[in-house]
């Protein structure tokens, strides 16, 4: 698969058709693999690469790229395409800019849960028959594939590219998928239950603000966090309300245009479950207002933005569930 | 939140009025020489959409035991559809408060209008008796804030 993204990126650089590559390329380890933008064939020959650990969502950084001169290429997976149609959708991206080539989904691999296994000093990782060969300072090991996958692609939503100019390899079907099991645990807990899990997960935020960066749907210019004389920056470590006041308004702003895409977990250094606040959104949202895959299209009144004369009251919330 | 000499707890409600509708239903029920309790604090807004989910959580973080929203009837809004658009995102909002652990009892979005003055007065006295019950606000309040 690398090989034909490779000669697919010099082919389209060399036509002339794009004038840079959005990828990914090696950093110190194996495993630790990075977005990049490659300018010529010779620096995709030095550093691109494409394998189980190219798991970062490139398409946030087409916001910046696309507002350069000349056509940028971009290689997507199925997940990612739902960002970038979303960011077409709110003119944040100029399409006609953008030349997209999806590829292949996942699943990717999580470094963390391998090295959870007690292995450490990784040099590679092979996966053989999903079966993973993991190459140690310490000698070989071996362990599952299925195992070391990330929770994202675990409940993977959907194979289909929404958008794409070409494909390499086949496109997939939209899945079923079980991402909101977790949700309805949650649920189904008592208040005290839920406020006690919450309040474990959110006090191990460090406020490092890489949940909000990652995110393809969080692209203001100027964020509500950002704000210095607001006094809410670093100050997760002093009181609780800012962590409980940071991951609410962080997971609303992005209520109804999140695609679901998972990368806040994906990134958090501290592994706090972000993507339950974010589908907890997006199952009310279903449940209340109807069937809203955000991505899905360009055309679509996002359920925020849109609202019908016999929407349920808010008194809804008080009836339901458990208390 | 205050004790008064009785040391019964007596929560601090506060209450967004829109200016259109509630805030004047509220006027309604002052010059009816209606009761509704002194824990409710009313915060005038241009409409109820113009509260935004932060309003609420800095209620909460400065002491507010109770939050409550009222705004015209949907339809009746003077922007046409501010309302609309606040009872989706309320009914998020609180959604997501309740998910988290925090009493959804602290919550409410109330319609009052104009000519209303008698249902703003039983509003408030109902819902200042629910969160008297709950008693002070742990779960959201910020440490640093605490008045004693």
């Amino acid at each position: 698969m690398q090989e034909a993204i490779i000669n697919k990126a010099k082919q389209l650089l060399a036509d002339g058709t794009v004038d840079r590559v959005i990828g990914w390329k090696k950093g110190e380890f194996a495993y630790d693999i990075t977005p990049a933008v490659f300018g010529s064939a010779e620096e995709i020959d030095a550093d691109f690469v494409y394998d189980d650990f190219t798991s970062a969502n490139v398409s946030k950084y087409l916001v910046k790229e696309t507002k350069k001169e000349g056509k940028v290429l971009v290689f997507l997976k199925p997940c990612d395409t739902y960002s970038l149609n979303q960011l077409i959708k709110e003119h944040r991206v100029d399409r006609e800019k953008v030349y997209v080539v999806g590829i292949p989904g996942g699943p990717k691999l999580d470094i963390e849960k391998i090295k959870a296994k007690g292995i450490s000093g990784i040099l590679s990782v092979k996966n053989e028959n999903y079966t993973l060969k993991i190459e140690t300072i310490y000698g070989e090991e071996t362990m599952p594939f299925s195992e070391a996958i990330l929770d994202k692609c675990a409940s993977c939503k959907s194979k289909k590219h929404v958008v794409y100019d070409e494909l390499i390899g086949e496109d997939g079907e939209v899945l079923e998928s079980n991402r909101f099991d977790m949700v309805e645990q949650l649920e189904n807990m008592t208040a005290e239950e839920r406020y006690n899990f919450w309040r474990e997960q959110l006090s191990k935020c460090i406020r490092c603000n890489a949940c909000r960066n990652v995110c393809p749907a969080c692209t203001c210019e100027k964020c509500v966090f950002d704000n210095p004389t607001s006094g809410v920056e670093n100050k997760a470590a002093s009181d609780s309300f800012e962590e409980n006041m940071f991951h609410i308004i962080r997971a609303f702003h992005v209520a109804g245009r999140c695609t679901d895409c998972g990368e806040c977990s994906r990134v958090c250094p501290q592994n706090i479950p972000l993507h339950l606040l974010n589908r907890k959104f997006i199952k009310d949202i279903n449940s209340l207002y109807g069937e809203y895959q955000a991505g899905e299209d360009t055309t679509s009144r996002a359920p925020l933005t849109n609202y019908t004369f016999d929407d349920c009251e808010a008194s809804i919330v008080h009836e339901r569930g458990v208390e | 939140m205050q004790m008064n000499e009785n040391k019964e707890f007596e929560p601090l409600i506060v209450a967004f009025c829109c200016n259109w509708c509630s805030y004047a239903g509220a006027d309604l029920s002052g010059t009816n020489r209606l009761n509704y309790p002194t824990n409710v604090k009313i915060i005038r807004v241009p409409c109820s959409c113009r509260v935004n989910p932060m309003f609420i959580l800095r209620a909460f973080q400065r002491g507010a035991d109770g939050v409550i929203l009222c705004g015209c009837h949907p339809g009746d809004c003077h922007y046409t559809s501010g309302n609309y658009f606040t009872r989706r995102r309320m009914t998020l909002l609180f959604s997501m408060l309740d998910f988290l652990g925090i009493e959804r009892d602290r919550t409410r979005v109330e319609w009052v209008s104009a000519a209303e003055g008698a249902k703003f007065a039983a509003t408030m006295n109902e819902f200042t008796e629910a969160v008297k019950k709950l008693g002070p606000n742990r779960r959201l309040e910020d440490l640093r804030c605490r008045k004693q």
